[in-house]
């Protein structure tokens, strides 16, 4: 009788994630069937029944594949990315917030003490005369609780452990999950440390870049809500911002035809702040012989920091400043 | 000497949390506590940020029901600028919306909630999951399942560019004209909706209604709780899901608060305990008496059963019939017992699907007239809705730039966050009346938590039923006596 | 306690304002020696994230010093230059660097005084403000 070669084990993990990228695994729909068949998951938090523990007593990488989603906020989430890490052959960043920080990563522009107080002291509907907040050890009725540490910072992956390759979106579509899934069952990979996924703009596969102008010279910078978006023409073209030039291609573009324009949740290419990309390529379509003019044009862009770096600001050169160690 | 059993990490809910049970010397529970471990800052860091772009960065919050986000935020937009959205652009909202109803409340019954009922709590841990259902249903029924959420996804993705973390928002109206070949679609896909809400009713109903034992289990003792109830009702005071005024009744059923959604800041408070992220929303004009049921205690209950409880009925013919027969058959008005849960979402179910038959004939789903764009100066702005969770409130300040200077947002399952540490502890408590641990209290306990679906529960086919637990029992010096997991197949070891 | 050697990176642009600095050297005028020069052969070349980067390696203070409107020998390369830094001068208070730490502005290959002249101004602003820490807390706003 011919010996099958075992399944590959995987393990699915998640840091400080809304649970989009465990939702975009369910999209899969039929698909999920054959995936399931081929592997053999040995860890997977929100569904599966195995414990930390289990994981402690696997031999160090036993496991094949890793798949975190979600940035390390916390100190839990930072020991079991460790300890996955340990445990791993492979590990994947699977999503934005694994990847660059995520949305959770605009934290990185307030401060922890800030943020606290907001909701626990100074919102409207809290009642709360003791200013209590919540802190890593409690005693109830006698007994210890604990929680564990609240990082200043939001930290990507790649600040806590060693990654072996990235997964972009926010989430990264089914399409493209599964495309990654194949590439690690049959070896078929990019060097080590790689995006997988294409490495240039959206814009070069959009449908709306035929109706780009050659030169565009917008005498003002619209927001969203401003306009009435024609569904056939490219938005910067129109006046409204789209992430699209510093932002990778792979997702095909559903914001876009949704007439809504790109906010960059594919991340920057290789190499690349996707501030500084979106900076240049935004003032070069702008009119402005004085810098008063050119502020004008340009208001309507009224965060650029937050429009920018929406989902990377942890890997942003001036977003992702350590507050403190993790 | 009491000892303290830890169950970490909870699984199949959004996130991380941890459950304490303290235990008195003869072992039993004394004190159940539920832990979120985590933040991340939503009501602070979209500050800055332009008012418009809350939809997208709110539905962040949670993968699983964006649209609830995303919507409450848009609508808390369309007042912060002072404009009303255009019939069709309601209509496309409205339709979005209960397509994503439908999907939600679905996956969560065959995927995570179902498999409790449907093989019994009781049942072997292996066929507690979506492939023990699927025994019991059928095959043909489980493939059903995923290509009826799959076709509901598309047509999401067509009316709102994807279906997790959708665009469609704007104020006063919506990005994209629905086209009458998306109209087909819809009413095509509504008629197998309304279908199979019904035919998930009737397996509901010939599996876990006509067993005994399960019906039982859904008016014991162990799963009751008599609180406060909060929902949303339109004109007509039948459950609503997208808008209208947000009613709250007692625990004999007597409206007591009936509000607009500016003024939910006067009907809820938040209570901030410091072992735990998460806050405790009370009725204001009750008080906070702490984890207490009862009309003095100010707790009050969201989703599914607590909508049912608040309204008068259902807004569509099929769901109203559905919805007599469960409060007959339970017997009271309210229905205090939290696995009617499961029951109270099926209702929702067909009604989402009634609905969606509904706005898929209206006129106007496809009109060009999709955007209101006489905007007021950016001020101050409250939008409600009911996410498959509980009733959402997203409230947000602007300046005149139209950035973000406050944000309060109070989250469905939030408003469950008592209640769901009471349950446990009832469910703890009398489940524990000797030391023997053994699967079935571990589940039971499960249980208790499950019914609320809290935020996230993720699943996919080949779930064992399992969650993963591990009870330690540690003397008052934290000293390991006993360990307790489940383990890979599912039995109960002792360590 | 102000900072006594501020560290200062200052992008020049190959035809006027490095010829400027040249110029200085040439009329022994002297400028702080704390200004590092980096040539670049138009000020249009200079990337946002040079700049960022600057700041984030222990620049306390950076420039960007091109030909003049109209002077540029690539003819508007500096009208980009300008256009591309109004924007990032807002976003760069979003990170709590005080705009003032960033300087644009023109000098031509004859101005050999007007170099030694802003360079010394930045100087005595950046000492003024202390040395940039990039780990402390973000609060404050677009501007």
């Amino acid at each position: 009788m011919a010996q099958t070669a075992p399944k590959p084990k995987i393990a699915l993990y998640w840091c400080a994630s809304c649970g989009g990228c465990e939702e975009t695994i369910v999209d899969l729909d039929e698909k999920i069937l054959d995936v399931v068949a081929a592997v053999d998951i040995v860890f997977w938090p929100c569904a599966m029944d195995f414990k930390y523990s289990d994981v402690e007593a696997m031999a160090d990488k036993a496991i094949d594949v890793s798949f975190i989603n979600g940035a390390v906020r916390n100190s839990e989430q930072k020991h079991i990315a460790q300890l996955l890490r340990k445990k791993s052959k492979m590990v994947v960043a699977f999503g934005d917030c694994a990847w660059l920080g995520g949305i959770p990563a605009l934290a990185n522009l307030k401060n922890k003490k800030s943020i606290v107080d907001r909701a626990y002291i100074e919102m409207e509907t809290v009642e709360n005369p003791k200013k209590d907040v919540p802190c890593e050890k409690n005693k109830v009725d006698g007994y210890d609780l604990t929680l564990p540490t609240f990082y200043e910072t939001v930290h990507k992956l790649a600040d806590i452990i060693d990654v072996d390759y990235y997964l972009p979106g926010c989430p990264p579509t089914p399409k493209n999950v599964m495309v990654a899934i194949n590439a690690i069952l049959s070896g078929k990979l990019p060097p080590k440390g790689s995006v997988i996924g294409p490495d240039k703009s959206l814009c070069s596969s959009c449908d709306r870049n035929e109706s780009k102008p050659d030169t565009m010279a917008l005498e003002k910078i619209w927001r969203i809500y401003e306009k009435v978006a024609d569904p056939h023409t490219c938005f910067l073209a129109q006046g409204i911002v789209c992430m699209g030039p510093a932002t990778r291609d792979g997702c095909d573009y559903p914001c876009v035809k949704g007439n809504m324009p790109c906010t960059g949740c594919y991340g920057p290419v290789t190499g690349a702040d996707q501030g500084a990309r979106m900076t240049s390529a935004l003032a070069g379509l702008v009119i402005g012989d004085e810098k008063e003019q050119a502020l004008k044009a340009m208001e309507g862009i009224a965060d650029p920091a937050g429009t920018f770096y929406r989902y990377s600001m942890a890997a942003s050169l001036l977003g992702s400043q350590r507050k403190e160690q993790a | 000497m009491g000892t303290k059993i830890s169950i970490e990490p909870i699984t199949r809910l959004e996130g991380h949390g941890k459950i304490d049970l303290f235990c008195d010397d003869n072992g039993a529970v004394e004190r159940a506590i539920f832990q979120v471990p985590e933040l991340r800052g939503f009501e602070k860091f979209v500050e800055g940020r332009p008012a418009e772009d809350m939809p997208q960065i709110t539905s962040r919050i949670c993968g699983v029901c964006p649209t609830a986000h995303h919507m409450a935020s848009v609508k808390a937009l369309d007042a912060l600028f002072g404009v009303e959205p255009p019939p069709a652009a309601r209509a496309v909202r409205e339709m979005f919306y209960h397509l994503f109803m439908f999907e939600d409340h679905l996956l969560h019954f065959f995927f995570l909630g179902g498999p409790d009922f449907i093989v019994g709590p009781g049942a072997p841990k292996e066929a507690r999951n979506i492939l023990g259902v699927i025994n019991k249903v059928g095959v043909d029924t489980g493939k059903k399942v995923i290509e009826i959420r799959k076709i509901c996804r598309e047509l999401m993705a067509e009316i709102g560019g994807k279906p997790i973390h959708p665009v469609l928002g704007l104020p006063g109206g919506v990005a994209k004209q629905i086209s009458e070949e998306t109209r087909e679609k819809l009413k095509a896909f509504s008629k197998n909706a309304v279908a199979f809400a019904q035919f998930t009713l009737k397996a509901f109903n010939d599996i876990v209604l006509a067993n005994k034992d399960y019906l039982d289990l859904i008016l014991s003792d162990v799963y009751y709780m008599k609180t406060y109830y909060m929902g949303m009702i339109d004109k007509a005071n039948k459950v609503n899901f997208y808008d209208g005024d947000i009613r709250v009744v007692d625990p004999d059923g007597k409206e007591v608060q009936k509000f607009k959604h500016a003024d939910y800041a006067k009907v809820i408070a938040e209570h901030v305990e410091p072992w735990t992220y998460i806050k405790f929303p009370y009725l204001r004009d009750v008080g906070w008496k702490g984890f207490t049921e009862g009309k003095e205690s100010g707790v009050y209950r969201v989703a599914p059963i607590a909508r049912l409880n608040v309204a008068d009925g259902m807004s569509t013919p099929l769901a109203q019939k559905e919805y007599e027969r469960l409060f007959s058959t339970v017997g009271t008005k309210p229905v205090h017992n939290t696995l009617a849960m499961h029951w109270a979402r099926l209702v929702e179910v067909l009604n989402a699907a009634e609905r969606i038959t509904e706005l898929s004939e209206l006129k106007d789903l496809t009109s060009p007239e999709i955007r209101n764009m006489n905007f007021k100066t950016p001020g101050e702005g409250v939008g409600i809705v009911e996410a498959p969770r509980g009733t959402l409130i997203h409230h947000y300040q602007a300046n005149e730039k139209g950035l973000i200077t406050k944000a309060n947002l109070i989250v469905a399952t939030v408003g469950n966050a008592a209640a769901i540490n009471m349950s446990i502890e009832r469910a703890a408590k009398k489940l524990s009346v000797n030391k023997k641990v053994d699967e079935q209290i571990l589940n039971m306990i499960e249980m208790a938590f499950r019914a609320y679906d809290p935020c996230l529960s993720c699943a996919t086919h080949s779930l064992p039923g399992k969650m993963p637990l591990e009870l330690r029992f540690k003397d008052k010096y934290n000293k390991i006596l006993r360990t307790v997991f489940r383990n890979n197949d599912g039995k109960a070891v002792s360590g | 306690m102000p900072n006594t050697t501020p560290h200062i990176i200052a992008f020049v642009c190959n035809w006027c304002s490095y010829a400027g600095a040249d110029k200085a050297g040439g009329q022994k005028l002297q400028y702080p020696a704390n200004v590092k020069l980096v040539r670049v052969m138009c000020s249009g070349r200079v990337d946002p994230d040079f700049v960022m980067e600057a700041f984030r390696e222990g620049a306390d203070g950076v420039m960007v010093l091109g030909c003049h409107p109209g002077d540029c020998h690539y003819r508007n390369g500096n009208m980009k230059t300008l256009r591309r830094f109004a924007l990032f001068e807002r976003m760069l208070a979003q990170f709590g660097i005080a705009p003032e730490r960033f300087m644009l502005d023109w000098v031509s290959a004859g101005e050999g005084k007007r170099f030694q002249e802003l360079t010394t101004t930045m100087t005595e602003k950046i000492k003024k403000l202390g040395p940039l820490h990039l780990t402390g807390s973000v609060e404050s706003e677009v501007a």
